[in-house]
């Protein structure tokens, strides 16, 4: 186990140095000059150089990614340019909403998924099944940016019950500031929901087939017992893994949701720097999105390495 | 019954599918009104006899929008998926029929495109050259390029592997000529499947960023941006939140199904499967 | 303590019903040995699925399976679930796929008798514990995991299970197929021994009839869905009055007979049984009335009739008094064959 995770650990990192690589040569090393980029063509010769010299463009590429790399470990993550605090003031502040509303939403969306695709597994053929399925169909067409519109109009507007836009903060207490995420919650986990209990529902029908399934009848276990024990459990390790690729497009779904719901989050942040062409915020705030992704997709397979005892085999 | 049921898929996602292009053919040379026609007397018009979807708010037919938005939403989904395959599948070819350490590398390579999603990469795009359909086609087409070689990579060594294959290399023919002639076609199918659920994927990328500002730019229609105009007026019209949405959701359905019904019938493994 | 009276069984298939068992009866007493041979797909699971009340969904059956007088095929779930694994345990086929990967031996042994049982957690892992050490696996760790195991050990564990609450019936379907040759005699040895020991009747499935001989004081040889010929296994052995038994003795690996000749052709398939006798394709004396009527079970041997005559087996054939199926009561033991033709007696 601990040779794998070291092996593991050491793969994570090197994803985690190439992608922050990537994105420092995207936007540091093609565009040339970084800041002709982010004043436009009309900069005044002084403040591009000005710029320059607060950017440490004199230096070259390496040292400045060697900087840049070595700032974020000591977790300073430069300046921003427009707001004139450090981006990891901003990124704190942003998280405060951004990462609950990924949790609730893969929470969420992994309690409605599993119990419906088991059910409709167990039951496969019945009406309910095709019901349940013809709904996911549906669902997983839904684009979560206009779900999270269509539950405005419901509950927000029709229904007057939740808000339709904005973030009051945790400094009020919890059911204020959950209140405000349910919305947006439900609009990325929904689709998601739709993907994933197709699929639970696929392993979990193909695990039933498992002879160690009728072994456990065999034994007597009910027929709830059998798959709740022995073919649920199996089924889970294809649906943990999907569960942690489905967290690179939640995280772009939030990008987008948390713009339709106006929370200012970390993806309204991406869009607010794009549009001030902050590209120091752009370039720290890719690559912590680039870089949560490696982390999740690196915690499921250990997660199911957990579960799974065969891949815990030394040399696998 | 089960094969019925699944050439339902076919047949409905084909049927959908193809209602989809035929709308965005016909909107190249006829909409009711000009998608970009714009009236304001007529602004947030309920549908009517006139506008049977009503006007958004400059007045713009609605209908005429949606099907002008059809052709942009197609045509970058389109581009998309041919600059992701069109790279994707040579790399995963390459990496099949290479093995070791350059399949090692693509792989890798792969493992770390996927820790950037569509957006992310349009997002640093558009940091770099501005919002635009051209790039949003570049910023997904992008994502693709891991997808296809990935999928063409693992279906490829199961090609490679078999005996016609070693039969043509003990007749002497390079790797490139059976990658070509003889591996290529052994995995089209797959392919194809592949292309059909990225196109799908495309089009809610697309739409999404279109939503966001960093796709399609007006006045060219766009499904995102029309939703996006459709929010700040959600209270007097509501339905103009709805039409763009079900549109999306209509042509994302319709090439799932396709997808589905494809697989089906091109694996017969699935298809003994209960 | 079983009897199978005339149970069929049909499975739900693309393009309709299909028969996979056909009028199946016999009669197991308890702490008797009892063997099922025949061909891959001759229906010796299905048989012994039907008896666990576990088979495939859809599946439609008539006839009676009872155990001590009750009617599994008319009992209710919650009835058998108190059965299997109690009262009737069952080791499978395939060894590498039967265990859960994801449970360590011990709770899958253990799992039963909590169930059953009502065990405590320490009093049935201790009982697991013995066991595991009963058949043999007193070195190996409860706390492994299926795939640290081979597939012998693995068998020994399905073993385990299966005897977990002392049942007084045990099938064990094929459980050597998928062993190598030592431990298949190994395995074949300690189920005899746990069945003489524990006094259990034992159904033992297998398409080896070496098997049969060392373990079951009685076999059955079944053939596309039918039994086609049954009795002591003495008997059996020396008439072999059936072709089909004959055949198969011939096709399996023997001290006596030299190299052993597979039987030409294959099992057909349930869809595309041919009508009258279903061996009758492959059968060297195969005649013209053999295609006509299905031969039933018949009392061995034809007192007074000239052999190998179509008058013989056309009179067997129209009569249906001289073929009862063999009832608890008063067939067992008694050798019969369904055949229009059979091999004279020796
Ligand atoms: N789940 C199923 N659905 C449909 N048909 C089945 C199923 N399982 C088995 N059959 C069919 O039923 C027939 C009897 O199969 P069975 O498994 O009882 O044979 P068997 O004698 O045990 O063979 P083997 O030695 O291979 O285990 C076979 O023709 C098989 O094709
Ligand atoms: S009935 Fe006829 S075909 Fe069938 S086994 Fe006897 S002789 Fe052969
Ligand atoms: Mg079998």
């Amino acid at each position: 186990m601990t040779g794998y995770f070291l092996r593991r650990a050491l793969v994570l990192l090197s994803t985690l140095l190439a992608a922050s690589l990537v994105v420092f040569v995207v936007l540091q090393v093609l565009p040339g000059d970084p800041a002709a980029l982010m004043l436009g063509t009309g900069a005044r010769p002084d403040t591009l150089a000005a710029l320059r010299h607060h950017l440490g463009l004199d230096a070259p590429a390496w040292l400045r990614y060697l900087r840049w790399i070595f700032g974020i470990l000591r977790g300073d993550f430069g300046i921003s340019y427009t707001y004139n605090v450090p981006v990891a003031e901003l990124v704190r502040q942003r998280s405060a909403l951004s990462v609950p509303l990924a949790l609730l939403a893969i929470v969420l969306s992994t309690a409605i998924a599993i119990p419906v695709g088991v059910f409709a597994a167990a039951r496969r053929g019945s009406v309910r099944d095709a019901a349940l399925m013809g709904a996911a169909q549906v669902g997983v067409a839904i684009p979560n940016f206009w779900l999270g519109i269509l539950l405005i109009l419901l509950f927000a507007i029709h229904l007057p019950w939740l808000p339709a836009s904005g973030f009051p903060g945790w400094g009020e207490g919890l059911w204020p500031g959950l209140r405000a995420l349910i919305l947006p919650a439900l609009a990325l986990a929904l689709p998601q929901a739709a993907i994933l209990a197709r699929v639970t529902r696929a392993a979990v029908i193909e695990t039933l087939g498992e002879d160690f399934v009728r072994t456990a009848r065999a034994k007597g276990l009910t027929r709830g017992a059998a798959l709740w024990r022995h073919a649920v459990p199996n089924a889970l390790i294809p649906v943990v893994t999907l569960i942690g690729l489905q967290f690179s497009f939640l995280l772009a779904g939030t990008v987008i949701v948390e713009n339709v719901f106006t929370l200012p989050g970390l993806g309204r942040l991406v869009f607010q720097a794009i549009a001030q062409r902050d590209l120091i915020v752009v370039q720290d705030l890719v690559v912590l999105l680039a870089g949560s992704v490696i982390l999740v997709n690196f915690t499921v397979d250990l997660a199911a390495a957990a579960i799974d005892p065969r891949q815990r085999r030394p040399g696998a | 019954m089960r094969g019925a049921w699944r050439s339902r898929n076919l047949l409905a996602g084909g049927a959908i599918t193809a209602l989809m292009v035929l709308i965005a053919l016909v909107s190249l040379v006829w909409t009711p009104y000009g998608p970009t026609q714009i009236d304001i007397v007529h602004r947030l018009a309920t549908p009517s006899a006139a506008h049977p979807l009503g006007t958004d708010l400059f007045g713009r037919d609605e209908l005429s929008m949606l099907m002008a938005g059809a052709q942009s939403s197609l045509s970058v989904a389109l581009i998309a998926v041919i600059v992701g395959a069109g790279i994707g599948v040579p790399i995963g070819a390459f990496a099949a029929a290479r093995g070791g350490v350059p399949d090692d590398l693509v792989m890798r390579a792969c493992d770390l495109a996927f820790a950037f999603p569509a957006l992310l990469t349009a997002v640093m795009i558009t940091a770099l050259a501005g919002p635009g359909a051209i790039n949003a086609m570049l910023a997904i087409g992008i994502f693709n390029i891991p997808v296809f070689a990935r999928i063409t990579r693992g279906a490829a060594r199961g090609v490679w592997g078999r005996e016609f294959i070693l039969a043509a290399r003990a007749a002497g023919r390079h790797d490139t000529a059976i990658t070509v002639l003889h591996v290529l076609p052994n995995i089209a199918a797959v392919l194809l499947v592949q292309a059909t659920i990225q196109f799908a994927l495309a089009i809610v990328a697309d739409a999404g960023l279109s939503y966001v500002g960093l796709g399609t730019q007006p006045p060219q229609p766009s499904w995102g941006r029309m939703l996006n105009d459709a929010q700040t007026f959600i209270w007097r019209a509501p339905l103009l939140a709805v039409f763009p949405g079900l549109a999306i959701t209509f042509a994302v359905l319709g090439l799932n199904l396709l997808g589905d019904g494809l697989q089906d019938l091109l694996d017969p493994r699935v298809r003994r499967a209960r | 303590m079983l009897a199978v009276e005339n149970l069929s069984v049909s499975l739900p298939m693309e393009g309709g019903r299909v028969p996979v068992l056909a009028d199946v009866s016999f009669a197991l007493a308890r702490g008797e040995s009892v063997g099922l041979v025949g061909e891959s797909g001759s229906g010796k699971s299905m048989t012994a699925l039907a008896i666990m009340g576990l088979l495939p969904p859809g599946a439609a059956t008539s006839g009676r399976v009872l155990f001590d007088g009750r009617d599994l095929l008319a009992a209710a779930e919650p009835e058998l679930c108190a059965i299997r694994g109690r009262r009737i345990g069952m080791v499978f086929q395939e060894p590498m796929t039967a265990l859960n990967p994801l449970m360590s031996i011990g709770a899958q042994v253990t799992e039963p008798l909590r169930l059953h049982l009502r065990l405590g957690r320490a009093e049935a892992e201790a009982r697991a514990r013995r066991l595991l050490a009963r058949v043999g696996l007193a070195q190996i760790d409860p706390h492994r995991h299926p795939h640290q195991l081979s597939g012998g050990q693995r068998q020994r564990v399905v073993i385990a299970i299966a005897l977990a609450c002392g049942p007084e019936l045990l099938i064990a379907d094929e459980p050597t197929t998928a062993l190598d040759v030592t431990m298949q005699a190994q395995v074949l040895d300690l189920l005899g021994e746990l069945a003489a020991e524990q006094g259990l009747a034992l159904l033992l499935i297998t398409h080896d009839l070496g098997v049969v001989s060392a373990t079951a004081a009685r076999v059955m040889v079944m053939y596309a869905g039918r039994v086609v010929e049954a009795g002591g296994t003495g008997a059996v052995f020396a008439a072999m009055a059936h072709p089909y038994t004959r055949a198969l003795f011939a096709a399996s690996p023997h001290e006596a007979g030299g190299r052993p000749a597979p039987i030409p052709g294959q099992v057909p398939d349930p869809q595309h049984r041919p009508p009258g006798c279903a061996f009758a394709p492959r059968c060297p004396r195969a005649q013209r009335d053999c295609v006509a009527t299905v031969p039933v079970l018949s009392p061995l041997p034809f007192k007074g009739r000239g052999l190998g005559e179509g008058s013989a087996c056309g009179a067997s054939a129209a009569s249906p008094a001289p073929s009862p199926p063999p009832s608890p009561a008063s067939g067992r033991g008694s050798h019969v064959a369904a055949c229009f033709h059979p091999h004279p007696a020796p």
